[in-house]
């Protein structure tokens, strides 16, 4: 089986996050980079499947060469060999042609990433790449099994999960419990140096652009109610928010 | 022609999508032209009809027995092929994952541009800008979407629907349906029944892991009863089983924007921010007051919240 696990490098989740040279661009100073949180939910699971029945996996990123650490860091937990399409992800349709290019090279069985990026969190990039490949996509998976060329997978609906069936090759767009987090051990961490990295040029160009960035009004002082007053809050709810 | 793809649950149309039929009819005003909602799966045509009290001046119903079920890849080539047949030049839907997998493949069949997370009118000063949250609510893009077609997702209480009391004419439409779409087989739905939907509701009571265990939410249940509230949860608590994995909010579950969010026994962290930071008031009940979450509130007690719970109930019902 081949997989191909597409991943985005992405401010971590605990980051403050401003704008610089008019708003125009992030400031990227003092922020940690990571593999997308979902996205590494669907290498966990890529990793599994292989120890389980063999796979290769190869990663693909969209994106400038300071992902490269992010790349390593997923060869580390198990990945074989990596694609980075040169080139900033700035939209969702941009992002899904560059991997719908890669996946009909590479011939995959299955085409994991995550259910969304966690910067632009479009949640659509897996649904455009599985209609440029004319294949079916789904998400967001929660959990995902392997037989032969059937996949059976639960998927996340609103106020509850659907369980399905369908062969490969499929396009999934992933999200916990589907796997634990993996954390590289020593041995990853020194194979993966090594481990072969082709960078490619871009093709097709961007259908929108960001022209300004800003950040919400500060928040107000937080109003206390004595607990011994707890239920004035309710009137205050109703006459005050004015949201009961 | 501006199309709004239109979600139907339970035989009638969802509110979120009310919110999307309304934006589009403001877009298509600002634009001199009419919005069109596109309903797919089974709905009376009366009930369809309402779409015109929020500004859709027509429906178009594609009821295929086929498309009965929410089906992502069949209702994408229904939402494609309707905007080819109507020459729509934006689409707008209500952001959920379901209407997430379909715009994005009609995006694909389409080469249309789409951008997510709207959260005001567009502007047409300059070409077509629209104002998307980003960073899961931490900041704001404005970007300049260009293509032939948009497609834009809006999130919840981005517009306030004033209803106008006209009735939208409903046109039933048969468009092809390949077997391809058709190929998955769902074999178990398993749906929680006469809970209100967290992503749509306009109240949401929370709970931590400040609520103890999985055996002692029924006074957080009883808030959300009494104010007819959805109850959601954080990332612990599903984590530990103690709630239904689709009730978890945050940087990695759900993302409410709700008229208010009552977190209780929830400490804060940015995760969970992250999935509630839209919500229009925050009310958080802890009994640690230096919880982070308070920063974030609009009101705060601190308190135990098995005592204080009971007393907000009270005061609920007591109103009624």
């Amino acid at each position: 089986m081949k997989i191909l696990v597409c991943i985005s490098s992405v401010p971590d989740t605990t980051s403050k996050i401003s704008f610089i040279d008019g708003d125009t661009k992030l400031n990227k100073a003092g922020v940690t980079y990571i593999i997308g949180p979902y996205d590494d939910y669907a290498l966990a699971r890529a990793v599994e499947l292989k120890e389980q029945s063999g796979a290769t996996i190869t990663v693909l990123n969209v994106g400038g060469a300071d992902a490269e650490p992010q790349i390593r860091k997923a060869l580390a937990i198990g990945a074989d060999d990596a694609i980075r399409v040169d080139v900033e992800p700035t939209d969702s349709f941009f992002v899904a042609e560059q991997i719908a290019a890669v996946a009909k090279e590479g011939n995959y069985d299955l085409i994991l990433m995550g259910r969304e990026t966690s910067d632009y969190n479009s949640g659509v990039v897996h649904g455009i790449v599985g209609e440029m490949l004319g294949i079916p996509s789904f998400s967001p998976v929660m959990q995902l099994d392997v037989n032969g060329n059937e996949a059976s997978m639960t998927r996340e609906i609103e106020g509850g999960k659907e369980k399905l069936t369908a062969s490969l090759p499929l396009v999934l767009g992933c999200q916990e419990p589907i796997a634990e987090w993996k954390i590289p051990n020593m041995r990853g961490i020194m194979t993966a140096r090594t481990k072969p990295l082709k960078v490619i040029p871009a093709a097709g160009s961007a259908l929108t652009t960001t022209e300004k960035y800003s950040l919400p009004a500060p928040k107000g002082a937080c109003k206390m109610i004595p607990v011994e007053e707890a239920e004035k809050l309710i009137e205050l709810l109703k006459t005050e928010a004015k949201v009961l | 022609m501006i199309l709004i793809f239109t979600e139907i649950a339970d035989g009638a149309i969802k509110k979120s999508s009310l919110e999307a039929i309304y934006y589009g009819s403001k877009v298509a005003e600002m634009m001199g032209t009419t919005a069109t909602a596109l309903a797919i799966g089974s709905a009376d045509a009366a009930e369809l009809a309402k779409a015109g009290n929020f500004g859709a001046t027509k429906v178009l119903h594609a009821n295929d027995a086929k498309l009965a079920n929410p089906n992502s890849m069949a209702y994408a080539s229904v939402l494609a092929e309707t905007v080819k047949s109507t020459g729509a030049k934006v689409v707008v839907a209500a952001k959920s994952s379901f209407a997430d997998a379909v715009t994005a493949r009609a995006a694909g069949a389409l080469k249309a541009a789409v951008v997510g997370n709207v959260t005001e009118l567009p502007n047409l000063s300059n070409g077509f800008q629209v104002k998307v949250s980003i960073f899961t609510g931490k900041a704001f893009a404005d970007v300049n979407v260009n293509g032939d077609v948009k497609i834009l997702a809006i999130k919840k209480n981005v517009v306030a629907p004033v209803e106008n009391g006209n009735s939208a004419a409903v046109e039933t439409i048969s468009p092809a349906l390949a077997d391809s779409l058709f190929a998955a087989k769902v074999t178990e739905t398993i749906k929680a029944t006469g809970m209100i939907s967290l992503p749509e509701a306009d109240l949401v009571v929370s709970g931590g892991r400040g609520m103890k265990g999985p055996d002692s939410w029924q006074p957080l249940l009883d808030l959300a009863d009494a104010l007819g509230a959805a109850t959601a949860c954080s990332k612990p608590v599903s984590d530990l089983d103690w709630r239904p994995h689709h009730e978890h909010v945050g940087q990695t579950g759900v993302k409410v924007s709700p008229n208010l969010y009552i977190a209780c026994g929830i400490s804060g962290a940015i995760q969970h921010l992250a999935g509630v930071n839209s919500s229009k008031v925050l009310v958080v009940i802890n009994k640690d007051p230096e919880a982070p979450f308070f920063k974030a509130a609009d009101y705060g007690i601190v308190g135990d919240v098995f005592e204080v719970l009971p007393k907000l109930t009270k005061a609920v019902l007591a109103g009624k």
